[in-house]
């Protein structure tokens, strides 16, 4: 098994050379001549106003938020689902209880608002 | 099946080498034998998608370059090497470097667990379901890094939209994967392909799909893939009338040649792993007998799952931000934790298997109506909403004479 993960290090390797040789070749290959105007952030020919790195909405973070709840029930139902076949009735019951209960959770942001996008 | 690491293990040990010596080279030859595929695929796939879209808007299409225009996306990508790499003075450096390179290494990363034939995957990990939904979390960071680092509000913007689009789409997807794991009881996609078989007079046909099984599934499974894909209906990302190019707006040169091809390569191996979980993975007539033909009919179907995509990409119009959301919360996430929670129920009946199954059919079928139902209804009344919204309210009746003014 552990020669599986063996591979996987010797791709990840070729993974990141791939993009790296290809981004140093375009580096050599192609013109420099910068200029501070050529270097100025694109915004559609406008000169920039302001900082860019802002406050932003918290409905992001909320929904970041929701996400990461939901991501961390999908990790603990991965591992369910492998033994499920072999699950005891009391298993069976203790997931549909937790499955259940992330749904209420969602109707319940539902019912808050949490969902509504303006 | 013979993996065929040890097939070329042992062919080097019989040259003379020592056993681990063996296995090292073995694996190095595999390694860059998917390194290299993942490119010249993307470049195959960026021609297959002008061709397709250029049919569908009565244009022939890049046509100069080789036969058929074959080799006009290697001529645009030695365009691009040539090309002037410039980074915005104001950008975060870092993050805006490694952008690009994450991005596809999350992609080449995911060619190691793809199953292309019986023997022939990379690495056929325990794990390799979940290995692939970290990867599709690797591009989500990498799309967010370019759109933060690049200083740039159109880029910026960009960013918000990655984190609502992609996070909000993210639950449903891997969700979805769930169905078969749950079915097959195994997270390695060469048991998920080998389980999809179906015989019939003791000759496998292929055809044991679990999309036949669960078809509302496989549906959320691909209108998710479309919005982890970035493809049209959920392009958000960037929409070019809106954020000019999204968050790969400052990149130039090889760095949005990298972007590029990790998203074409993304959106194809998202097909692919649909074609893995659903639709069947290398199963298909005579594969017991010939195992190299998996590879032709994995390449087949996920080929033709992709020009589905692009076939979208040519004909949808683009859907609006709270359209979306609302979309991925209130319809895919309720419909796909509902649909789990009856196959667990219905795997565990009293009964035979197909009886099982029977019943895992008839919950997604009534999913299905449900759904088409109440969007029905729901979109009708939108219409009627908008008609009202923009109907020129009569004017007649509401005339007043001017008051008469104090100076009179």
């Amino acid at each position: 098994m552990l020669q599986n993960y063996t591979f996987v290090l010797i791709l990840s390797g070729l993974a990141l050379l791939v993009p790296v040789a290809a981004i140093v070749l375009g580096h050599f290959l192609g013109p420099r001549r910068p200029n501070p105007i050529k270097n100025q952030t694109y915004e559609s020919g406008v000169e920039t106003v302001g900082d860019t790195w802002v406050q932003f909405r918290a409905q992001y973070y909320l929904i970041g938020l929701i996400f990461l709840i939901f991501d961390v029930e999908v990790i603990f139902l991965f591992p369910i689902a492998l033994a499920y076949q072999r699950l005891s009735l009391f298993g069976v019951v203790a997931t549909i209880t937790f499955v259940v209960i992330l749904l209420l959770g969602l109707l319940l942001e539902w019912r808050k608002g949490a969902l509504e996008w303006e | 099946m013979q993996h065929w690491s040890t097939t070329l293990t042992n062919f080097f040990v019989g040259l003379g080498l020592p056993e681990p010596v063996a296995m090292a080279i073995a694996f190095i030859i595999g390694a860059t034998a998917l390194a290299i595929f993942a490119p010249t695929l993307a470049l195959g796939l960026i021609w297959i998608t002008r061709k397709i879209i250029s049919r569908i808007q009565d244009r022939i299409g890049p046509n100069r370059v080789g036969p058929y225009g074959l080799f006009q996306t290697v001529a645009d990508a030695a365009k691009l090497l040539s090309k002037e790499d410039i980074s915005p003075t104001d950008a975060d450096r870092v993050a805006y470097n490694l952008a690009p390179i994450l991005s596809v290494f999350g992609v080449i990363m995911s060619t190691a667990v793809i199953a292309f034939a019986p023997g022939i995957i990379g690495a056929d990990l325990h794990v390799g379901v979940l290995f692939l939904v970290a990867l599709g979390s690797l591009g989500i960071l990498s799309a967010l890094m370019a759109g933060w680092s690049s200083n740039n509000k159109y880029a910026l913007l960009a960013g918000f939209r990655v984190i609502a689009q992609l996070l909000s789409y993210e639950i449903p997807m891997v969700l979805a994967m769930l169905g078969p794991v749950l079915l097959a009881g195994s997270m390695r996609l060469q048991a998920l392909s080998e389980f999809q078989s179906l015989e019939i007079a003791g000759f496998n046909i292929g055809l044991g799909w679990t999309a036949f099984i669960m078809p509302a599934v496989f549906l959320i499974y691909f209108i998710s893939a479309l919005a982890e894909g970035e493809q049209t209906p959920f392009d958000l990302l960037e929409a070019e009338s809106e954020l000019i190019a999204g968050f790969h707006i400052e990149y130039s040169g090889m760095k949005f040649a990298m972007f590029f091809l990790a998203q074409f390569l993304n959106s194809f191996f998202l097909g692919g792993i649909a074609v893995m979980l659903f639709l069947g993975g290398w199963q298909g007539p005579f594969v017991d007998q010939l195992p190299i033909l998996g590879v032709v009919y994995f390449l087949g179907k996920a080929m033709l799952v992709y020009a589905v995509t692009q076939w979208i990409k040519g004909t949808f119009p683009r859907v609006r931000i709270d359209q979306m959301m609302a979309f991925a919360w209130k319809v895919l996430v309720p419909m796909v934790l509902a649909l789990i929670l009856w196959q667990m129920i219905a795997l565990k009946l009293p009964a035979p298997t197909w009886v099982q199954y029977a019943a895992i059919l008839i919950g997604n079928l009534g999913a299905l109506a449900l759904i088409v139902v109440i969007l029905n209804r729901h979109l009708s009344k939108e219409e009627i909403r908008t008609k009202r919204a923009f109907e020129p309210t009569s004017l007649i009746g509401t005339m007043q004479p001017a008051p008469p003014s104090p100076g009179n």
